[in-house]
């Protein structure tokens, strides 16, 4: 039979994350993006602490990471990438990570606009510590921490980092994507591979945000947590870019068209 | 050989000179007094050789960067002062884990919390003990004038490599803030190590967490053990004044140490058998200059200013351990905020010998 998909070079074995978690999906994406822009080789990983930990833990791959403090990978892979400009330099967090405890972090260097790369899988709790209550959890949302359902009046309201950093910072790119069926997975390697090239390209800081799903601590079945992500969770976190990506070049065409 | 002219610098801006001409290659800061000038100076410092400079958001954005630097074989430096210190501790932590080297000035000023803006030695326990979570250690120099100091950052950042350990330079206010003639070593040429990221995938740190490894725990207990043992036989450093026949023997570093100098000086005109022992490093503490003094020492007197004696534990645990066989008194001069008189110090003294003072070990 004619193979008509490889995994990337890199990965090597099996991840060993929860049955139906996104996190598998999206890191194969991100090496198959790199692979394909050339740079399996000159790339280094600031990673989270979190479920994220699992991808250095199984040693899937052969990538150079670095594991960060808590919160703390923008600021490494700013020291990274200012020390090697010449190699793609990307985080891999969770929402906790990179929107929680890190959340400094990740606002002063998209402020700087630091040419990393950042991702960001947001599965709407604490993944790693068992399902407690993160800035992503809904309202309602029923978590270790929010045993009756998050009642944001007391503890805030989903934070959407992207649009954040869209709105507040001048980003070269910012998006959200998600990865529970083919045309999301075709659309979320089309937001990574332009976010890494937004980086290659000299352009600034990107950011990705992963809409994940978490069955094991949503207490579902995998099957069960994409119809809750697309019924309740998509409402609150729409996918799309909102800064750089197609928009921002259609209007650019738009402009020289003009001219 | 021509020797190199000397010119007045002011203690900050001599460490930021010496930090690049030592190889330097990284820094990333965040303002605070009585620190500052080495930022500021190495903001257009570092850029006219090339090198990279970062004003941070804050002092714990600085020293995860300096680990990302550090992680790719970079010689990475960062500086600060007491909160901002502590809001560091995080990171030294995480690069013990990772056996990466770096260098780091604390400016120490005096006080708990916000502190105050006057000198002081309050940062000695946290800084010579480990400031984060878990076992590890920085190697600490305790520089008491400008040329030590520039002296020490030019040697910080090879040794810093050579035992893949943070290293620390305990200045302190007015060390920073003085200005004293230097001379200023050459510009050290750059040596990258046989480690680090570089993409590949191939090299990494090789010894990334290497000892800390559960399943070997306790196999590889000898080779942690090992490090610090090596440093301490290899890094203890120290200045003794008159220590053969002293009857009292002082124990100061940093600033305090230059006073006692002079306390000796004038206490020996009056008759007096004082000595002195100045630890030139804190960690490793000179335990074998403790071995050379007068066998029939009456007393060890540690001179710091701080309120409630840090050294003074050191002096003691060094004392029961190179004078076994006697109980030699332990006196702790805590001068508090600033930098003592030698008539302080020589009246701490006399109150020691009247008995108006009690030992403390």
């Amino acid at each position: 039979m004619k193979v008509i998909r490889e995994k990337p070079a890199v990965i090597q074995r099996p991840h060993n994350f929860c049955a139906g978690c996104s996190h598998g999906v999206f890191y194969r994406l991100i090496q198959e993006c790199v692979e394909e822009l050339g740079y399996s080789k000159r790339q280094i990983i600031a990673m989270g602490v979190g479920c994220n930990c699992n991808l250095t833990l199984s040693k899937i791959d052969t990538v150079d990471k670095f594991q960060c403090a808590h919160g703390r990978a923008a600021a490494s892979a700013t020291g990274i990438k200012r020390m090697r400009p010449d190699l793609l330099v990307m985080t891999y967090q969770g929402d906790g990570d990179c929107g929680v405890i890190g959340l400094g972090e990740t606002l002063n260097a998209a402020y700087r606009n630091e040419k990393i790369t950042v991702f960001t899988v947001n599965n709407l709790n604490f993944g790693m510590t068992g399902g407690q209550m993160s800035w992503t959890t809904l309202e309602g949302q029923k978590t270790a921490t929010s045993v009756r359902g998050r009642d944001c009046a007391a503890t805030g309201y989903p934070i959407h980092l992207p649009e954040i950093i869209a709105g507040q910072f001048r980003p070269a790119y910012a998006a959200r994507c998600a990865v529970y069926d083919p045309k999301t997975v075709a659309q979320a390697k089309k937001y990574i591979r332009r976010a890494l090239e937004a980086q290659i390209n000299g352009e600034g800081y990107a950011i990705v945000e992963l809409l994940g799903i978490c069955p094991t601590n949503w207490g579902m079945s995998p099957v069960q947590a994409i119809e809750h992500l697309q019924k309740k969770a998509l409402q609150e976190y729409p996918l799309g870019e909102f800064a750089g990506g197609e928009q921002a070049e259609l209007a650019f065409l738009r402009q020289e068209a003009e001219k | 050989m021509q020797m190199a002219k000397k010119i007045m610098m002011k203690g900050n801006v001599a460490a930021a000179e010496a930090a690049i001409r030592g190889g330097a290659e990284f820094f990333a800061g965040y303002p605070i007094t009585p620190s500052t000038e080495t930022l500021e100076t190495l903001s257009f410092r570092m850029p006219e050789e090339g090198r990279v400079f970062i004003q941070a958001e804050n002092e714990i954005a600085s020293i995860n960067m300096v680990l990302g630097a550090a992680a790719c074989g970079a010689r990475a430096f960062t500086t600060s002062s007491g909160p901002g210190m502590a809001l560091k501790q995080e990171g030294f932590s995480y690069a013990a884990r990772m056996e990466l080297p770096y260098v780091v000035m604390n400016v120490q000023r005096w006080g708990v919390g916000l502190g105050m803006l006057d000198s002081g030695q309050v940062d000695y326990l946290r800084d010579t003990r480990a400031g984060g979570n878990g076992d590890y250690r920085h190697i600490v120099y305790a520089p008491d004038s400008v040329q030590e100091l520039v002296d020490d950052l030019y040697e910080a950042f090879d040794v810093s490599q050579k035992y893949r350990m943070g290293v620390l330079i305990l200045s302190e206010g007015y060390l920073g803030q003085m200005m004293e003639a230097v001379e200023l070593p050459p510009f050290k040429e750059i040596r990258r190590p046989d480690w680090g990221l570089d993409g590949t995938g191939e090299v990494g740190l090789k010894q990334l967490c290497p000892t800390y490894n559960m399943a070997l725990a306790h196999e590889l207990l000898p080779v942690r053990q090992e490090r610090i043992n090596r440093v301490c036989r290899e890094m203890q450093r120290w200045e003794s004044v008159e220590t053969e026949d002293a009857d009292y023997v002082l124990v100061a570093f940093g600033l305090p140490a230059r006073v006692c100098v002079d306390a000796v000086r004038r206490l020996r005109e009056e008759g007096c058998k004082v000595g002195l022992i100045r630890p030139k490093l804190v960690f490793p503490f000179p335990y074998d200059a403790f071995h050379r003094v007068n066998p029939n020492v009456r007393g060890f007197i540690s001179v710091e200013t701080n309120d409630l004696g840090q050294m003074v534990q050191d002096v003691a645990l060094a004392a029961k351990r190179e004078l076994p066989q006697r109980n030699v008194p332990v006196y702790c001069y805590t001068h508090s905020a600033g930098v003592p008189r030698v008539q302080d110090v020589v009246r701490y003294y006399r109150s020691v010998l009247d008995g108006a003072v009690k030992e403390v070990y």
